[in-house]
């Protein structure tokens, strides 16, 4: 099991996700982060300050997002790693608005 | 040297996750940094070697990122050695241009309630470093002899409990519990668990996973009453918001355990909700615990307990309290004792009257003992970003460095381990885990650490001298 990054994150990049995950295993593109499944040790920390509530413990994550799971495997394994806090994208608020946060 | 050349020396206090937290984000800055972290055992990590549980091996990889940190260029480890006893701020703060207290919530609250301190009343804290090996609680004893045991709280370190207390001790075998524990474990004659929340269900403080699991544990049977599930209208408000949803699965699964029905099993776990613990009985030990009934008031999210005029008996052998942990005021430094942590403001260390320039916290003695793990990194990050604003300011003075103190230590015969020594404490304790499948068998006493330090360093020399007769 794992932890997912999901459709929730886009044009966002806050990335409050990173700075709390104990083993940063976040990457990024210019549109999203991913976590990668090897090295997450499932700690839930990222959960909580993800303000557009865009990652699930894989264990409860609603069936219409499994698609998610093999994409976080996938651009984690291609991309550079996160280490700290992004600027936001000027997008960020608009989406934030968009999905009611 | 240039001026911006010479090395700033700063002291972590504390090698638990924020303490490796804040020596990682100094050695990333751009600025010449030595960090010296200093530990009151001769093993590093906290509350992830001591704390996290044992049937939780995932989490404690964690382990890797700070070995990482650990040799990094810059870095050193004084386990060992205990600030306020070894060596005192004061003498820290000459050494060292800053300081950083790292050192944890080493208490628990009391339930300040009579009978409180009965044999077979106990801490979370006592009996967690019990099993898991913590040197300061080897020579505990728990009393598994009776059938019924409490515990009284209903956050992660209550969940990590009922674990250790309702699971088949043959499923911790091949965990890094302690072998002390496992030979007491495997007589427990305990067979009914209660946990006991002073709030209601949609105030329980587990995450879902945590909750989860104790549905799950084999041979054992979890149960609520659903009497106990129904929700006031203050708590429905809490479950509907969306950044409440962890309460909301709670809810869910508490529903789901009520609905079990009672069927013969090895053990049961009891949720019980709005009862508040008012006296432990028994004369010359733990007989049973006194609960008073409660009732919520309050507007949603501030709702606290109010007696309803009704108490009951739960006839017991053992109880836990796990309600909330407390640091250890530290001599020479401020200490706010209704929080049970150090004054700070943005992690400098500041009771308001007295501010102590170039001292630090991070972690639980700074914000108190909530968050996971990783919590403890961006608090770190904000404590180091105080300190490195503060940076021209403190490298006005010199400062000797870790030089310094290893010679004051030396001098006062204390023995200090550094991180090579951990690492054969490390291998030796994964060797001795090996023959019995366990991921390592943890040495419980500092003395047999030091020991086993001695046997590496002895193999070292003598291997030296080997090879250098050979060359001969
Ligand atoms: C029983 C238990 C289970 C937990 N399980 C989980 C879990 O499953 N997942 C999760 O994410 N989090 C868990 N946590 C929380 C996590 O352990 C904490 O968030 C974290 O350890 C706090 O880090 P810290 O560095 O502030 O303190 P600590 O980890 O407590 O480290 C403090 C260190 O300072 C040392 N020290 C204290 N005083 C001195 C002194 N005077 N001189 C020198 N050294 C000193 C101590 O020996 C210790 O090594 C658990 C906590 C507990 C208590
Ligand atoms: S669950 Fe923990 S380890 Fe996994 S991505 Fe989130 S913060 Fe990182
Ligand atoms: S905090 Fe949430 S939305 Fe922002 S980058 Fe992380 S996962 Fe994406």
């Amino acid at each position: 099991m794992t932890h997912i990054v999901t459709d929730n994150c886009r044009l966002c990049r806050f990335t409050d996700c990173v700075t709390v995950c104990p083993v940063e295993c976040f990457h990024a593109d210019e549109e999203r982060s991913y976590i990668d499944p090897e090295v997450c040790i499932d700690c839930g920390a990222c959960v909580p300050v993800c303000p557009v509530k865009a990652i699930y413990d894989a264990a409860d994550m609603p069936e219409d997002l499994d698609r998610w799971v093999a994409v976080n495997a996938e651009r984690s394994a291609i991309l550079p790693r996160v280490t700290a806090k992004q600027p936001e994208l000027p997008t960020a608020a608009a989406r934030r608005a968009e999905l009611g946060y | 040297m240039s001026e911006s050349g010479r090395p700033l020396h700063v002291a972590v206090v504390g090698s638990g996750p924020s303490g490796f937290y804040a020596a990682e984000a100094l050695l990333r800055s751009n600025l010449p940094f030595q960090v010296d972290m200093l530990e009151r055992l001769p093993v590093p990590f906290g509350l992830v070697r001591s704390g996290v549980a044992p049937d939780h091996p995932k989490l404690k990889e964690v382990i890797r990122i700070y070995d990482r940190v650990a040799r990094t260029p810059g870095f050193r480890f004084f386990g060992n050695v205990a600030v306020g006893d070894a060596v005192t701020v004061n003498e820290l703060r000459g050494i060292y241009h800053g300081l950083i207290f790292a050192c944890g919530a080493q208490t628990d609250r009391r339930m300040g309630i009579p009978g409180e301190d009965l044999p077979g009343s106990h801490t979370a804290t006592e009996f967690v470093g019990w099993f898991n090996g913590h040197p300061d609680f080897r020579d505990r004893t728990f009393d598994l002899s009776r059938e019924v045991a409490v515990i009284v709280g209903q956050g992660n370190v209550a969940a990590d409990l009922c674990r250790i207390l309702a699971k088949p001790v043959d499923e911790l075998r091949t965990t890094d519990i302690t072998e002390h524990a496992l030979d007491a474990l495997a007589t427990s004659r305990v067979r009914e668990i209660h946990v006991i929340g002073r709030r209601g269900p949609a105030q329980a403080r587990f995450t879902p996973r945590e909750l989860r699991e104790l549905g799950e544990i084999s041979d054992c049977l979890t149960l609520a009453d659903s009497r106990d599930l129904q929700l006031n209208a203050e708590s429905e408000t809490e479950l509907a918001d969306p950044d409440n949803i962890n309460s909301a699965k709670n809810c869910e699964m508490f529903r789901g355990f009520a609905a079990n029905r009672e069927t013969r099993c090895g053990r049961t776990l009891r949720f019980h909700f709005h009862l508040s613990p008012a006296a432990v009985l028994g004369e010359e030990r733990v007989e049973g615990l006194r609960l008073e009934r409660t009732r919520l008031r309050g507007p949603p999210f501030a709702q606290t307990t109010q007696p309803a005029g009704e108490s009951m008996t739960l006839d017991c052998g053992l109880v836990f309290r796990s309600i909330g942990y407390r640091g250890v005021p530290i001599p020479g430094l401020p200490f706010d004792d209704r929080r049970g942590t150090i004054p700070h403001v943005a992690g400098r260390v500041n009771d308001g009257s007295m501010p102590l320039p170039g001292v630090y916290v991070t972690g639980w003695i700074k914000r108190g003992p909530s968050g996971v793990i990783g919590t403890n990194r961006a608090d770190s990050v904000e404590t180091v970003e105080s300190l490195l604003a503060d940076v021209p300011r403190l490298r006005a003075e010199e400062k000797p460095g870790g030089d310094a103190l290893e010679e004051l230590l030396t001098r006062r015969g204390v023995r200090a381990v550094d991180y090579r020594q951990w690492l054969s404490i490390d291998e030796a304790e994964i060797r001795r885990g090996r023959p019995r499948g366990k991921p390592r068998e943890k040495f419980t006493r500092v003395r047999d650490m030091l020991a086993c330090v001695d046997v590496a360093e002895d193999r070292q020399i003598r291997e030296q001298d080997l090879r250098s007769s050979i060359d001969r």
